[in-house]
């Protein structure tokens, strides 16, 4: 402990004093708060121990140090009240005892002792009360002056907000929840062509209007309810002249701070050259910039309302248009004129149907798309369109005649969709072009369903011959002197996964459309000379020979001989056990000209047929030459011969023709078979005839290659 | 007008700097402030000591700071500095150290202001401890504290009214990145651990200031220190914490409630 000076020496007991003095800290620290350590706060109160105990046996006696004890106790805040208490009572208690012993007391000891209680207590009572004003008073003022600060910067918020409400180059409008405008600023009275007082008169329903865009009114009414706290619109507001100004409008609720709504505040921004720009450019993307007429995208758009607001028994019609030979007009007038010649035909396109409230658009190039509003006849508006296009059109100096196809579809509503409409329209306007020019088509759902199930089937060809769907059937050629089975056609069948197993009547003229013919021919044939050798090899006693139709495209390929050739050498069958069939189109090929494969194809040692022969137009004088070995006289001819046709006059004449064709024939020095052989007494007739071999369901109807062995195996039974 | 700082001051809800004060035994505060205080003293007696032993406990650890030749302090959530401030103390020992006082009650800081008035040595900082970098700043500019020396941060009482949801962790790595080496980080906070229930309806009571204390365990309040090297005797009840004398410990300093700990910036080797 630090030694503390002793102003009047010896006179006051050293430890008593220190031992008060401890017990004193103790108090005060236990009592209340003290801001000092534990031996700051003995120290202290030593000193004032000191100080009392001298107070007690000064001459004269005085209470002032007690009373400045009492001020200093404040001043150290030791300021709990029963630290005061228990400084008092100790005062008088413990005090003379324990710290004035050790020098004696004067005699008036215990009136000096409760003047000393008295003077503390009051210099404790008056120090704490100028404290407490103090304290009390500084509290005030920091509060007032706290808020002094806060509503300063709220004034100079609100004063820096006034001066962006006043300088906005926006319109800020705002208003009570009642509608009724409250304040302006010169922005928003300038946008709207009012004066701020006019408008702090007038209620914000009075700035909706009836056209204004669907829900805004109810969307206000719902923040002035509280139930939106902002909405951003684009509003159009009538101006006191009463122009239109279009405006971004922002608006935001302001609540009370219970959060009853309160204000609206409105931002309104001059958006009109923008909204117009906007319009201009929507214009342009939704219209043809060459005829002005709507636009592909304006058009489904358009089509697409239609379809999601019409009733389902609704009727939609479109006539889908095109020019004939419009390609041939621009090539040679030039696309100056042919542009010159669209915007025309657009425009009586126009004309022709502005009475009906029809929509006409320019799908692109030269077709056009006529919406048929709502019940209208589709057909007399087509009839009508064609009409327009074909009146003689003057271009330049030029005067063309153009004509137009339509294709018409109608059908109702929920039937069908805006992209099957279209699609409909697009294929009925192919048959109309197809049909010819300056005519209509209507659509047909059912040869729709045939073109596309044809579609599909044409899809389907090249997997399936990938996949291996196809197989071979063989139908016996029967020597009609002996009954022998001589040969078999290979006729070839579709095993299509869904549809079973489909002729060769449904899928060879697609396989010839679409070049498909020329891989799945030799397939055919690859597959018919290893079935043929395999029989060959089996029964060469038979000298069975394959016969592989050759299709007119496959013919012409000039390729075909060496796939002939291949097939041969790949299969090991011999070329006289190969015979190919040709239509006698096939055989005068594309050129008008007898092919130039023949030759090398019967040098192979191939036999060659005329298949189908006398429903062309052979060439007599070629036939002489070329290197053919057989004709097969088509069905019909043989249909003619029946059992009791004798009677018959044009039955007489079919039976002639054959006999005149097998004549023929034989003088040629060819082979004759007869086709589609039903009957035995047909099979009699052709014999008499001296026509050598017979095809037909008499001899035995297409069947696959393990039924063709079996009947070589049961030998003479064929 | 800071965000986040009112932008009104009502009288008539109490502050809690003014109660804190009040429990120091204090004038500075209204009649509202006395009676939510008088209202959680007689639900927890033992609060009125807490305080007093917090307000101890800085007075031991700026001791302590200058003794380690620290002469600038930045007092956050310093509330009405009236009794057993720190510049008081600091200044008392070191006539020159400097105090820069921060607190988010508009009054505790208009009153700070003019009670500092004459004190060149201090300055008063109205902001919030949940924007450091504001704290930073201004702190910057008032130029009193020189940013390259150490310093020492005191967080005194405040950062248990820092809501997990205000990321207090990264106020406090903040506060560190912005102190030089050989900086102090002081901090006390309120905690649960210990505690009886009485202490944790008093929490809800607090509620009723502006403020709500979060309570967290000695493993939180000890994260608050980041790499700092904590003193001994580490994070402990506040009484615990280099008592000036053996005897000032009783046989319950858990009752305040409160952890207390110091930690140092080593600048790290290499």
């Amino acid at each position: 402990m630090a030694v503390v000076p002793d102003p009047v020496g010896a006179d006051v007991g050293r430890s008593g004093a220190q031992g008060y003095a401890a017990d004193w800290a103790r108090a005060v620290r236990r009592l209340g708060f003290v801001p000092l350590s534990a031996a700051e706060t003995e120290r202290l109160l030593l000193v004032h121990t000191v100080r009392l105990a001298q107070a007690a046996r000064a001459e004269p006696f005085t209470a002032r140090p007690a009373e400045e004890v009492g001020r200093a106790l404040v001043e150290a805040h030791l300021t709990e009240p029963r630290a005061l208490e228990w400084s008092l009572r100790a005062l008088g208690a413990d005090f003379p005892r324990r710290v004035l012993a050790a020098g004696g007391w004067p005699g008036d000891l215990s009136e000096r002792i409760a003047a000393m209680q008295g003077g503390l207590a009051a210099g404790y009572a008056r120090a704490l009360r100028d404290r407490t004003f103090a304290q009390q008073e500084r509290i005030a003022r920091s509060a007032w002056q706290a808020r002094d600060e806060v509503e300063q910067a709220l004034r100079d918020s609100e004063a820096r907000f006034r001066a962006v409400f006043t300088g906005a180059a926006i319109g800020i409008g705002i208003a009570g929840v009642d509608g009724q405008i409250i304040d302006v600023n010169q922005a928003f009275a300038d946008m709207l062509g009012y004066s701020i007082e006019e408008l702090c008169q007038a209620n914000v329903a009075a700035l909706f209007h009836p056209d204004d865009a669907a829900g805004m009114w109810e969307l206000y009414q719902e923040m002035v309810e509280g139930k939106q706290d902002a909405a951003r619109v684009e509003k159009r507001y009538y101006r006191k002249d009463g122009s239109v100004v279009w405006t971004d409008l922002a608006v935001s609720l302001i609540r009370h701070d219970d959060g009853r709504p309160r204000f609206t505040v409105a931002m309104i921004e001059d958006i009109t050259e923008r909204y117009e720009l906007q319009q201009r450019l929507r214009f342009q993307a939704l219209h043809d910039p060459l005829t002005g007429l709507p636009n592909r995208t304006l058009f489904f758009e358009t089509l697409g309302q239609v379809f999601d607001t019409a009733a389902p028994e609704r009727r939609v019609g479109v006539c889908f248009l095109d020019l004939d030979g419009f390609k041939a007009i621009n090539d040679s007038l030039g696309h100056d004129l042919g542009d010159r010649l669209l915007v025309m035909i657009g425009r009586r396109l126009a004309e022709c149907v502005a009475d009906h409230g029809h929509l006409v658009a320019r799908m692109g190039g030269d077709e056009f798309v006529i919406l048929v509003d709502g019940g209208e006849d589709a057909v007399a508006v087509a009839e009508a369109a064609l009409a327009a296009v074909a009146a003689p059109v003057h271009v330049g100096d030029q005067q063309l005649a153009v004509s137009a196809s339509v294709g018409i579809v109608e059908c109702p509503a929920a039937a069908t969709t805006a992209s099957e409409l279209m699609k409909a329209a697009d294929t009925t306007l192919y048959w109309a072009k197809a049909a010819g020019r300056g005519r209509y088509a209507v659509y047909d759902p059912e040869r729709s369903a045939r073109d596309m199930a044809r579609a599909a089937l044409v899809a389907g060809l090249p997997a399936a011959l990938e996949r291996g769907e196809f197989v071979l059937h063989y139908q016996p050629i029967v020597s009609l002197l002996e009954g022998r089975m001589l040969a078999v056609e290979a006729l070839v069948r579709w095993d299509h996964p869904e549809l079973g197993l489909i002729g060769p009547d449904r899928f060879i003229g697609l396989a010839e459309e679409t070049g498909l013919i020329v891989g799945l021919g030799e397939w055919v044939l690859r597959t018919a000379c290893r079935d043929a050798e395999r029989w060959w090899r089996e029964f060469p006693e038979a000298r069975l020979v394959v016969s592989v139709n050759l299709a007119a495209r496959q013919a012409d390929d000039p390729a075909i001989v060496d796939t002939v050739a291949d097939a041969l050498a790949t299969t090991g069958l011999p070329a006289e056990l190969l015979q190919l069939e040709l239509t006698e189109s096939a055989v005068m090929g594309s050129a008008g000209e007898p092919l130039r494969s023949l030759h090398r194809l019967a040098a192979l040692g191939v036999r060659l047929a005329v298949d189908d022969f006398g429903t062309g137009y052979s060439n007599l004088a070629y036939l002489r030459r070329l290197p053919i070995h057989c004709l097969k006289l088509a069905g019909p001819f043989v249909e003619g011969i029946r059992a009791d046709g004798t009677d018959v006059v044009a039955d007489h004449r079919d039976e002639r023709i054959v006999d005149a064709l097998v004549r023929l024939a034989h003088a040629l020095e060819l082979w004759v078979t007869a086709e589609a052989v039903e009957t035995g007494v047909q099979a009699e007739r052709l014999r008499a005839l001296r026509c050598d071999t017979g095809q037909g369901r008499y001899f035995g109807a297409p069947a696959p290659a393990e039924a063709i062995t079996a009947r070589l195996r049961g030998g003479s039974a064929g | 007008m800071p965000d986040g700082l009112p932008t009104e001051i009502d009288l008539t809800r109490p502050s809690a700097a003014r109660v804190y004060d009040y429990f120091l035994g204090g004038a500075h505060n209204f009649e509202i402030d006395r009676q939510l205080a008088e209202q959680i003293a007689s639900m927890t007696p033992n609060l009125a000591a807490t305080m007093r032993s917090g307000r101890d406990f800085l007075r031991r650890a700026v001791r302590v700071l200058l003794d380690a030749g620290i002469d600038q302090f930045l007092d956050i959530g310093s509330g009405i500095p009236t009794v057993g401030n720190v510049h008081e103390v600091a200044q008392a020992t070191n006539p020159k150290a400097r105090v820069v006082y921060v607190d988010i009650d508009p009054v505790a800081v208009a009153h700070s202001r003019e009670l500092l008035a004459d004190n060149d040595l201090t300055g008063v900082i109205h902001a919030d401890l949940r924007e450091p970098d504001r704290i930073l700043t201004e702190t910057r500019e008032l130029g009193l504290i020189d940013f390259s020396r150490p310093m020492g941060i005191l967080l005194a009482g405040v950062v248990h009214f820092v809501p997990d949801a205000d990321r207090p962790e990264e106020i406090l790595a903040t506060l560190r990145a912005a102190a030089a080496p050989g900086s102090f980080l002081v901090i006390s906070h309120s905690t649960f651990e210990d505690q009886p229930q009485e202490m944790l309806d008093a929490q809800r009571l607090s509620a009723r200031t502006d403020t709500e204390i979060t309570l967290r365990s000695r493993a939180q309040v000890t994260g608050f220190f980041g790499d700092w090297t904590v003193l001994e005797p580490g994070v402990v009840h506040m009484p615990l914490w280099r008592p000036d004398s053996p005897s000032d410990v009783d046989e319950h300093p858990e009752r305040f409630g409160a952890f207390g700990g110091v930690a140092r910036y080593d600048q790290p080797a290499g």
